[in-house]
């Protein structure tokens, strides 16, 4: 006879298994990072439309720029990584499929993070 | 009509086909379906800072790629994403804090961000355009 509490049999089976809280507060951190980073790197973008390299390099080089593009990217990527997990954990039902799904996010959100960085460190310190 | 010998009807859990659309479950999908484009559209942002990273030519040729057609409606497409998931977002984080649950006041938001993010999408494009003197 289980002698446990409901509750601790609920325990450590939902979707996202353990850590659930801290991943819902860690994804509303980089959201509301992402309401300012966003509306300046519109304008930003918008700034560089139809722009040569030595304009874009000029502007990235502006070490304000140079910070905010990081931290965009690194909030960006975060917040994608969070956002398609819970994605994944919605739909994704069988297990196998589910981690090997997540690790490809992992892999997207850390490579394509580490490239984005890496760019605009050679653009802004390079040549 | 049922009788005794065939099947109970059982209630249909939630089901996207059983449900009428409604305001609340379509922009809460489409938030959804915006955030996951975005995460696609990420790859073109990598593209992006790597071709000014490899040089003038490739940097160009990126430049070159976004600008066609196809390119402008990829990043038009994008650009209503990004507004659209960034407003719903704040919608979100207000309910987040317990405010705007009642049903005029979520069809209200709901009304507010398909309009502002549809405001905010053309305000950029006819800047954009401004900014390359096409306007």
């Amino acid at each position: 006879m289980d002698m446990s509490s409901p509750l601790a049999r609920a325990r450590g089976h939902g979707a996202s298994k353990e850590g659930g809280t801290h991943h819902w507060w860690a994804q509303r951190l980089t959201s509301v990072a992402m309401v300012p980073l966003l509306l300046w790197f519109v304008v930003s973008a918008v700034g560089l439309v139809g722009a040569d390299l030595t304009a874009f390099d000029s502007w990235i080089s502006e070490l304000g720029n140079l910070l905010l593009m990081s931290l965009f990217i690194l909030t960006m990527f975060s917040h994608i990584g969070q956002g398609m997990q819970v994605v994944v954990e919605d739909y994704v039902h069988s297990e196998g499929a589910k981690i090997a799904t997540l690790l490809a996010i992992k892999g997207f959100v850390y490579i394509g993070g580490a490239s984005c960085l890496l760019s605009i460190f050679i653009v802004a310190f390079g040549n | 009509m049922t009788t005794g010998k065939t099947k109970k009807q059982r209630p249909l859990s939630p089901h996207l086909q059983v449900y009428r659309p409604q305001i609340t479950s379509v922009l809460s999908i489409f938030h959804r379906m915006m955030g996951v484009a975005m995460a696609m559209g990420a790859v073109l942002l990598i593209y992006w800072l790597a071709a000014a990273a490899y040089g003038p030519e490739p940097f160009a040729r990126a430049q070159g790629l976004f600008g066609t057609w196809f390119g402008r409606l990829v990043l038009f497409g994008l650009t209503f994403s990004l507004f659209f998931h960034l407003a719903n977002g704040i919608r979100h984080l207000v309910w987040d804090m317990g405010f705007g649950f009642e049903m005029p006041v979520l069809r209200a938001s709901g009304v507010a961000v398909v309009i502002s993010a549809m405001a905010l999408t053309v305000l950029t494009w006819i800047a954009a355009y401004v900014q390359i003197g096409a306007l």
